[in-house]
């Protein structure tokens, strides 16, 4: 089925589409059909720029449990980081990415 | 069945047509050469695009003898691969009911405008496909026939109601103008077999006239070939079924 069961969160970042990196604005989190992976659903992630157009995508998806270890590792990386005093919780900036965006 | 000695031609293009308020938007176009008439038929993509497969299903149908019309139903969602804006409806929690409707009734216009169509539209769908085609049967007037397959969220608890999709369809069963054909596959999750019994139940319940096929061995999806949820067997009687419908309600 179709779930609908989509959220949207609001980045700052960097994807690379191809050989072009981009602005990242937006991520996309779905658990509904994917398009490559061989199953019925999974857990899609989808790295945009809206205002670029639908091309500015980095996707990923992921069965519910490789989505479950990559959230508990991320979650594990920023802890440690932050234990060795190296996190650097800084807010950048909206702005071009180094390479030109995808058309 | 087309005979080998048979003339046989299509003209398959993309078209322009009016949708929801009238806004133009795209569609691919299948028909088969000649004066007709033929019967029309409106093919819904699936959610996760206006894709390859539905060319394939349109042009499909355009062989079986249908003027056949599938809508860019995303068409206001941007362009790119059918995959990339896919995915950007599906991070929106899918198109909007309203305006969903709105591009099939301008599809079903289209069809009625066509001096070589023979006065009858039939209306096909798959997954989310599937469920607008039932909606559009409740919602919609001038269809003669509804193919649903494995409409998911025809049935909706109210905590699956969303913004766009705020009335869960069944509840329109009542306003159903026209026969219909459901297809699915009971190892399907949604709709899982004991919503289609409700759908069947709602519709037996208002007098409609139905055939559903049920099929064991299948899940969702059952006809896409370029999917592991394909089943052969099942998707090939599948067509079958769907084919001998139309001819029986359209023709």
């Amino acid at each position: 089925m179709c779930t609908m069961i989509a959220h949207q969160v609001k980045l700052e970042g960097r994807g690379k589409s191809g050989p072009q990196w981009f602005e990242v604005r937006e991520a996309n989190v779905s658990y509904d059909h994917p398009y490559d992976l061989p199953l019925e659903h999974a857990l899609n992630i989808d790295f945009v720029n809206e205002a670029l157009g639908p091309g500015a995508r980095v996707a990923v998806e992921l069965s519910v449990d490789a989505a479950r270890r990559l959230v508990k590792t991320i979650e594990a990386v920023l802890a440690q980081a932050d234990e060795r005093g190296v996190l650097e919780d800084i807010h950048v900036a909206a702005g071009p990415a180094a390479g030109s965006s995808p058309a | 069945m087309y005979q080998t000695d048979q003339y046989e031609g299509m003209l398959a293009e993309t078209v322009s047509m009016r949708g929801h308020n009238a806004d133009v938007i795209n569609a691919y176009v299948a028909r088969p050469l000649g004066a007709g008439p033929f019967p029309g038929m409106v093919v819904i993509h699936h959610a996760p695009g206006w894709d390859e497969w539905y060319r394939e299903c349109t042009r499909r149908f355009a062989h079986h003898g249908y003027v056949s019309i599938s809508p860019n139903l995303y068409f206001r969602d941007g362009h790119g691969t059918p995959e990339d804006v896919g995915a950007k409806v599906r991070g929106a929690g899918g198109a909007p009911d309203a305006r969903v409707l709105g591009d099939l009734e301008g599809a079903i216009a289209w069809l009625r405008s066509l001096p070589y169509v023979n006065g009858k539209v039939g209306i096909f769908g798959t997954c989310s496909g599937g469920r607008q085609a039932f909606l559009a049967g409740c919602r919609l007037k001038g269809l003669d026939a509804v193919i649903e397959c494995w409409g998911g969220r025809v049935v909706q608890s109210k905590e699956e109601l969303t913004p766009n999709q705020p009335v869960a369809p069944i509840d329109f069963t009542k306003d159903l103008s026209c026969p219909i054909i459901g297809i699915f596959g009971n190892e399907d999750k949604s709709p899982t077999p004991e919503q289609v019994n409700q759908h069947e139940a709602e519709l037996k319940k208002h007098g409609k006239q139905y055939e559903f096929h049920r099929y064991d061995g299948a899940g969702h999806g059952f006809f896409y070939y370029d999917r592991p949820a394909y089943r052969q067997e099942q998707a090939v009687d599948g067509w079958k079924k769907v084919f001998a419908f139309c001819e029986k309600t359209l023709r």
